[in-house]
């Protein structure tokens, strides 16, 4: 979720540079091992003041390195122009790129980093992995530091729910992920009134619908089979409203059998019921994103789950007068703990400032501008994306997937919730996708589902080679 | 020593010892920096490196996952060489000895272009266009079988884990077989056509001409095309990365130890492991490569 949706967004570009780069793995990583250096070099910092309260020292160059995807590099850019207006006499070194980690991984190892990072893509660096090398600069006095538009407030208080926790780790802020995604069911809004359907809010519903559907002659659902996670997105939303934030938390810190939770087995009930009724467009397991999305776009498929970046991404191939919508999960029981408005929602995009950045003052400055309701509503107007500045979209025009997305947050206010295990442990997080895979194609129950994945949880919280977190 | 001698001497070792320098550093070494990280705990970012002994290896003998890739590509490593040389032999057979009175048939060189033709292609490319070809509703092949009446042959090729692996298996035999039929004609052109003539004037048949001089003939060949189709099944790697569901799946299905070693490196940020991988992977194919040279040396046909 969070940070791996940059992953499933460029698949075809992640096979062809895998197929490349795993030829040529190990002889580059054997190069750079050795080349690490000892020396501590003491980055530069300048003198306090209400104007420069982060002391940004004087006509010292910054190096941003932005990754170059879906987004662009336009609104760094934008945000460097910024950085040379406050800093006059600094030059900005700017590289928008593919390969973060690639391009990266070498300079970490050497501790000669650049002062700000998008570390974002297919190839970004794992970000878990960074931190408990102690790569990474704290970013406690960005945050305590004031908002550049508003200078009674601080940082932090600009944020949306969850993007400060996104970015902590074992309670120091790491990261600070720039956009804002909110995961949930998508469908076309003219196809419902045309055949007078409503979206619905409880999971019975959903089930009586998915039968009017289906005798309307279209495939109530279907999911992008070859990436199983998006079909957890649902689930897990389900399993979180219903078991409340204290279900997220004991995943999250692998609690014992916190994955045998009734909750989540009924999450997971919930989807095979799908299949089982045949809710699901058949041969959806073997299609990829790109494909059952098109699937959906054809109105051959009326609901498909997916994050809030979907509107951009199926930007060329909607046709015109679809007007997707986006609505939250249904509940799953009545007695819920969160409201049925309520959201997974989760920053990504993330920048960090490199602890052995030369300029790491400069970093910080950057990001208090980019991070600015100046900058942001900039983005958000290039790529119709909401950033993770609160009000950033305030006063543009919306286009309807976009506008849905906003409804949806305003609806949820604080009721947010995002889980953490996918960026902590990868390798749990795959053995939820391989196990949902299974449950959707009715190939394990939900109770075995729920074993399986229990059974990778605690092989994961046994492990004393990996490092555990907490929330 | 003659002057002119410890020139050319001279001569050789300049042209040589540039390459045999730039060979130890881009090839030997990082296999020698790969042994050694493989002993490590090394996470990709960091200077810092844990020596751990034999950890990586010991993991490996009881990560579900790699068991997994080490099956899938064992079945892989028995299929793929024995069906891609076997489908070879038989189009290079039927090319150069399929016309009238056993000689080439006509248009042979036309054939030999079309059937090398997917090897133009790169691999990624080739397993996109098969993932089009799998595709469960729109795709090829069950449009074909659906076509000709046969709805019930209809499968959802890569999604199912019976049927995924030969899928993968199968693109592999494609792109590959037009090749070894190339190479096999080839060798069967080089054949003198004394020997041919001599065994038809001894009142051999076709099948027993085939049998008995053409492909004792093709040993050597057959030999040199089992290592490289040896090395293509212990890899799979983008085949698999492009078309399978996860990738590797269904649930696994598909995991090859390439695919293992890249989610290991730079997925989870565990390149001592990976390395691990990566050794295991090294001694496979010295093994499968000195098994195969030595398993052909002993029935050499003598020429003589």
């Amino acid at each position: 979720m969070n940070l791996s949706s940059q992953l499933r967004r460029y698949p075809s570009r992640r096979t062809v540079l895998g197929a490349a780069v795993a030829g040529a793995a190990l002889p580059i990583l054997g190069g750079c091992v050795t080349g690490g250096g000892d020396e501590t070099t003491e980055a530069a910092s300048g003198a306090k003041t209400t104007d420069n309260p982060l002391g940004v020292p004087d006509k010292t160059p910054l190096e941003v390195v932005i990754f170059k995807g879906g987004y662009g590099d336009d609104y760094a850019i934008n945000a460097e122009a910024l950085y040379k207006q406050r800093h006059p006499g600094a030059t900005v070194d700017h590289k928008g790129i593919q390969k973060v980690g690639e391009a990266l991984q070498p300079r970490f190892v050497a501790d000669t980093p650049p002062d700000v990072v998008d570390n974002t893509g297919a190839g970004r660096l794992d970000l878990a992995t960074l931190v408990g090398a102690g790569k990474l600069t704290d970013l406690a006095e960005l945050l305590d530091a004031p908002a550049l538009d508003d200078p009674a407030k601080k940082v932090r208080d600009t944020l949306l729910p969850g993007v400060v926790d996104d970015g902590t780790f074992d309670g120091k802020v790491q990261a600070l992920n720039f956009t804002y995604t909110v995961w949930g069911l998508w469908y076309s809004k003219p196809l419902f009134d045309k055949h007078g359907w409503t979206f619905p809010t409880t999971w019975d519903a959903m089930l009586a619908l998915c039968e009017q559907i289906k005798k309307a002659g279209v495939a109530p659902w279907t999911y992008q089979g070859k990436y199983p996670e998006y079909l957890n997105d649902p689930l897990l939303a389900m399993a979180a409203k219903a078991g409340g934030p204290d279900l997220v938390k004991g995943v999250d810190n692998l609690e014992p059998g916190a994955w045998k939770q009734a909750p989540l087995v009924d999450a997971a009930t919930a989807i095979a019921e799908l299949a089982g009724k045949g809710y699901i467009l058949s041969g959806s397991e073997a299609l990829s994103h790109t494909e059952a999305q098109a699937a959906w776009s054809q109105s051959q498929v009326a609901i498909i789950p997916c994050g809030s970046w979907l509107e951009a991404e199926q930007k060329g191939v909607t046709p015109a007068g679809f007007d997707m919508v986006m609505a939250p999960t249904p509940a799953l029981t009545s007695g819920d703990k969160l409201p049925q408005t309520a959201l997974q929602a989760a920053s990504s995009e993330s920048f960090i400032v490199p602890a052995k950045a030369k300029n790491a003052r400069g970093g910080l400055d950057f990001l208090r501008i980019l991070f600015s309701t100046t900058a942001a509503k900039r983005f958000a107007e290039l790529n119709s994306t909401m950033p993770s500045v609160a009000g950033a979209l305030e006063g543009l025009t919306l286009s309807s997937g976009l506008g849905s997305v906003k409804t949806a947050v305003d609806a949820a206010g604080a009721n947010t919730f995002t889980y953490r295990f996918r960026t902590w442990y990868a390798p749990l997080a795959k053995a939820v996708d391989d196990a949902t895979g299974e449950l959707a194609t009715r190939r394990i129950t939900p109770a075995q589902w729920s074993t399986r994945v229990q059974k990778a949880a605690d092989a994961v919280a046994a492990d004393s080679a990996t490092k555990k977190y907490q929330r | 020593m003659t002057p002119t001698r410890h020139g050319r001497h001279r001569f050789l070792a300049g042209a040589i010892l540039p390459a045999l320098a730039l060979y130890a550093v881009f090839v030997l070494s990082p296999y020698a920096q790969a042994f050694y990280l493989s002993l490590t705990d090394w996470t990709g970012v960091s200077g810092q490196v844990n020596f751990v002994g034999l950890d990586n290896f010991t993991r490996l003998a009881h990560d579900p996952l790699f068991l997994a890739a080490l099956r899938n590509n064992g079945v892989m490593l028995v299929v793929v060489p024995a069906v891609t040389i076997g489908l070879g032999l038989l189009l290079a057979v039927l090319v150069m000895f399929g016309g009238r009175r056993g000689s080439a048939i006509r248009g042979a060189t036309s054939y030999q272009t079309a059937y090398f033709f997917p090897q133009l292609l790169s691999l990624p490319i080739i397993a996109l266009l098969w993932q089009f070809v799998y595709h469960p509703n729109d795709g090829l092949l069950n449009g074909l079988l659906r076509g000709v009446g046969l709805d019930s042959l209809a499968r959802t090729w890569l999604g199912d884990p019976h049927l995924a692996l030969w899928a993968v298996m199968a693109v592999l035999i494609w792109s590959s077989v037009g090749f070894y039929m190339v190479l096999f004609a080839a060798a069967m052109g080089s054949i003198p056509t004394e020997l041919i003539e001599a065994a038809t004037l001894d009142g051999a048949g076709r099948l027993v001409t085939l049998w008995r001089i053409v492909l004792p003939l093709l040993r050597d060949t057959v030999q040199v095309a089992f290592v490289y189709l040896g090395v293509l099944a212990l890899d799979g790697f983008a085949v698999v990365q492009v078309m399978t569901v996860g990738p590797g799946g269904p649930d696994n299905a598909t995991e090859v130890i390439g695919l293992g070693l890249y989610r290991n490196a730079f997925t989870f940020s565990r390149f001592g492991y990976a390395a691990a991988m990566g050794v295991a992977l090294f001694f496979l194919t010295l093994t499968l490569a000195v098994i195969a040279m030595r398993a052909g040396r002993k029935e050499r046909v003598e020429l003589a």
